[in-house]
């Protein structure tokens, strides 16, 4: 197969990047449309809404904080795992990439406590449309991350044997799975002033 | 052509060719076989939906009789004593347009033609991810799995219309939620594939081949494919947001203080039915060009073949879809008139809705156009395409008054709009694929389709699909909404009654056409007449490959140097160059894509 097609390892010489880098373009800008169709619905429940509450006195402002902290530390890892294999460096790309699977897991840790510390109030998605436009966001924004860790995982330990074979096709699945991560830090750098802050 | 390359491509066809049976033709990596598997699944869901239509028909015509002959194989929970109840008539009409949209359509044009012909026209190998091909085709079996087994639910499958609008799907039986499901498979098969086709055409094309020497056929498959990726998602938005409705109890779409059967809801209410309108729509509009264009596509490709002369403004045309692409995003309001959003509203929707006709015109015009001064082949293909052209003219004629907020007041909801867009859909886009199953057939299986039984097929279909769907708009003038269960209970239904049971007789007749079709088509696969690779004469990459085309497509990587549609050449022995030719020799028009 792999004979067949070519531009999987390198790039396009007219467009400039290979097939799997357009592909992850295209599947970040169908995300793009997911998550603006959201948070449009959030914008246009909340203004027809009459009374909506302010979203940091009900969530838990400091926790998100250090949850945003982590994120962002950990697209800085993802970065670096990747320039790493840039740089022919596989132990460093393993350091990287396993702070970065460590990161996004500790990210799910601190939210699912928050998720429990609603439970024990009895506050559910239905409790009212703020908590379920909040539960319903944030939770598809973790299962986000989940997916990602998963991929994460993938490229550090069975994915990883490419690099015999084929280093520079690694380098460049490894650049996507950074361009996803990314993505879904963005997403939650929207997500957090949105529900917590206004 | 190096040695090494024709070597490299022996050893992967050899490799191929040592697959088990079914990873060769079922969870197969090819986009032929996967091009196949979409066609011919979206052809039973077709067949599927029709039936569910020619029940509903019954139900139509000859209202509270009991159906003859099959009446009784129905349970209780569908039909008494082969009385059809209501809530089993609604399934059938919500279902019926599901299936015909999402898994028949879509599936056959895009999945079925888009896999096989297009990396085969851009003279690639194969898609540029054959692996996530293969994933969209199954996600798309397991939706229909879902969509169809949803029949078998509690309380059956959905009913709350094809465009399933709370707050009345936010209460139906668990059918419901089974639809969601199913479409939740079914954008996330259409994702990969659109992805898929895009990087196809983008990174994929043979040396030489540029955008404006592709097929209008990869152009409008190229397009429907950003149209895909971008308009399915926010469905997916709403999907999550009524799946959380319908299992978690929120209140997204559901007012404060409703009342159902007279109970007061107790949920925690606040949310607004009319989101569900805004994102079902902003979909559902961009897909109603997701189910013409490939359509257009297949029929450009059709009539410069069989007019054996360039296309009319092929330039013209490929920038129409283009903006046809961007303005469709704009438009989905005008199917919300009545939701009481304002008439500054309606004004802009209104007129992004005039503007859209302008390049939907030129592409016909151009098509109609192409027919002028060819010596016209009226092979069976042709005979669909050509028919195609008044079809979808009517259809989208019929369109404008729905699209003036003032007239679709009184047009709104009636049978006048099932007229319109069953006149796009059926008649046009269907019949545009029967022009591309007939046309391609040969490519596929290496054996043409009969012409006679093809010829007997289409005139039938012709006659009986417009005493299907004409007397609707007589109907929808009238007055007549659509999703009645028993017209009959309408005073002012009752003068147009007799139309139902013509467009009734019509729709069976027409469904008995098509076994003209099906007897073609498994005919002509065993015992159909032999072809060489290029029985049609056609110009572009895919007539070039062998016929079947091999696992890899081409026995060397096709070189282009000339437009799509270089057709009667002047001081040409053959009427048609392939765009693989040389371009040596000056000749006059080599070159010009017009």
């Amino acid at each position: 197969m792999e004979a067949l097609i070519p531009y999987i390892a390198k790039p396009h010489p007219v467009t400039g990047v290979t097939n799997s880098k357009l592909g992850i373009w295209c599947f970040l800008a169908s995300e793009v449309m997911l998550f603006g169709a959201l948070f449009s619905s959030y914008i246009f429940l909340r203004t027809g809404s009459v009374d909506w509450p302010h979203g940091s006195q009900l969530l838990n402002v400091p926790l998100a904080t250090l949850n945003t902290m982590i994120l962002i530390t950990s697209s800085v890892t993802m970065v670096m795992s990747w320039a790493s294999l840039a740089m022919k460096s596989i132990p460093k790309y393993r350091l990287f990439m396993a702070l970065t699977i460590l990161l996004g897991l500790a990210f799910l840790v601190v939210k699912s406590f928050e998720y429990a510390h609603k439970f024990e109030h009895h506050i559910f998605p239905s409790t009212n449309t703020f908590y379920a436009i909040y539960f319903t966001l944030t939770g598809l924004h973790g299962l986000h991350v989940l997916i990602g860790v998963l991929v994460n995982l993938y490229f550090l330990f069975p994915g990883s044997a490419l690099w015999k074979t084929n280093p520079d096709q690694l380098t460049g699945r490894v650049e996507n799975s950074g361009l996803y991560w990314h993505f879904v830090d963005l997403v939650w750098i929207f997500l957090f002033p949105v529900l917590y802050l206004l | 052509m190096s040695t090494a390359s024709a070597a490299h491509l022996a050893t992967a066809e050899h490799h191929y060719e040592d697959l088990p049976f079914w990873r060769k033709y079922i969870f197969s990596t090819d986009h032929k076989v996967i091009g196949i598997q979409y066609a011919v699944t979206g052809l039973l869901f077709l067949f599927f939906g029709f039936c569910l239509m020619m029940l509903i028909r019954w139900q139509l015509a000859y209202p509270g009789q009991p159906l003859p002959l099959i009446g009784n194989l129905f349970n209780e929970s569908a039909m008494v004593g082969g009385i059809m109840l209501p809530e089993f008539y609604n399934q059938l009409g919500a279902m019926h347009g599901t299936i015909m949209v999402f898994m028949g359509v879509v599936p056959l044009a895009v999945g079925g033609f888009g896999n096989f012909v297009l990396p085969l026209q851009v003279g690639a190998a194969d898609m540029a991810f054959p692996k996530l091909n293969m994933v969209s085709y199954w996600l798309y079996f397991v939706g229909g799995v879902i969509m169809f087994a949803s029949f078998f639910a509690p309380a059956g499958a959905a009913q709350s219309g094809w465009t399933s609008y709370p707050p009345l799907a936010n209460i139906a039986s668990v059918g419901q939620t089974l639809w969601l499901l199913g479409m939740a498979f079914l954008i996330n098969s259409s994702l990969l594939g659109s992805i898929n086709f895009i990087v196809t055409t983008a990174q994929l094309r043979a040396k030489g081949l540029s955008f404006y020497k592709l097929p209008f056929f990869v152009w409008a498959q190229f397009i429907t494919a950003f149209l895909l990726l971008l308009a399915f998602p926010p469905l997916m938005a709403a999907a999550v947001l009524q799946l959380m409705d319908r299992l978690a109890a929120t209140s997204f779409f559901m007012p404060s203080g409703l009342v159902v059967n007279g109970v007061v809801s107790q949920l925690s209410g606040g949310g607004n039915p009319i989101l569900w309108q805004h994102l079902f729509w902003f979909l559902a509009h961009p897909e109603v060009y997701v189910l013409i264009l490939p359509a257009m596509g297949i029929v450009a490709e059709v009539i410069a073949c069989n007019t054996r002369k360039p296309l009319y403004g092929y330039k013209a045309m490929v920038d129409s879809v283009i903006a046809i692409a961007f303005l469709s995003f704009v438009v989905w309001a005008h199917h919300m008139y009545l939701t009481g959003m304002g008439t500054k509203m309606s004004s802009f929707f209104q007129i992004t809705t005039m503007i859209i006709s302008i390049p939907s015109v030129i592409i016909l015009t151009s098509l109609a156009l192409s027919l002028w001064g060819g010596s016209i082949r009226f092979n069976t293909p042709m005979l669909f395409a050509v028919a195609f052209l008044p079809m979808f003219g009517i259809g989208g004629l019929t369109g404008l008054p729905l699209g003036l907020a003032s007239a679709d007041i009184h047009l709104h909801d009636t049978y006048y709009v099932i007229g319109h867009f069953h006149y796009v859909v059926a008649p046009g886009t269907i019949f545009a694929l029967f022009a591309g199953v007939y046309h391609w057939f040969p490519k596929a299986t290496g054996r043409r389709m009969s012409e006679a039984l093809g010829k007997i097929h289409f005139w039938l279909s012709f006659i009986f699909i417009n005493g299907v769907f004409m007397p609707m708009f007589i109907q929808g003038l009238a007055g007549v909404s659509r999703r009645l269960y028993d017209p009959t209970q309408y005073a002012h239904a009752l003068p147009t009654q007799p139309l139902n049971v013509v467009m009734s007789w019509s729709a069976w007749l027409l469904g008995l056409s098509q076994i003209f079709f099906i007897i073609n088509f498994f005919k002509s696969i065993f015992w159909g007449q032999k072809v060489d690779q290029n029985p049609w004469g056609a110009t572009t990459l895919e007539w070039t490959a062998p016929s079947p085309p091999p696992h890899g497509n081409f026995t060397k990587p096709p070189v282009v140097s000339r437009g799509p549609y270089e057709y009667s050449v002047p001081g040409r022995k053959l009427d048609y160059v392939l765009q693989s030719e040389p371009a040596e020799a000056p000749v006059a028009g080599a070159g010009k894509v017009k």
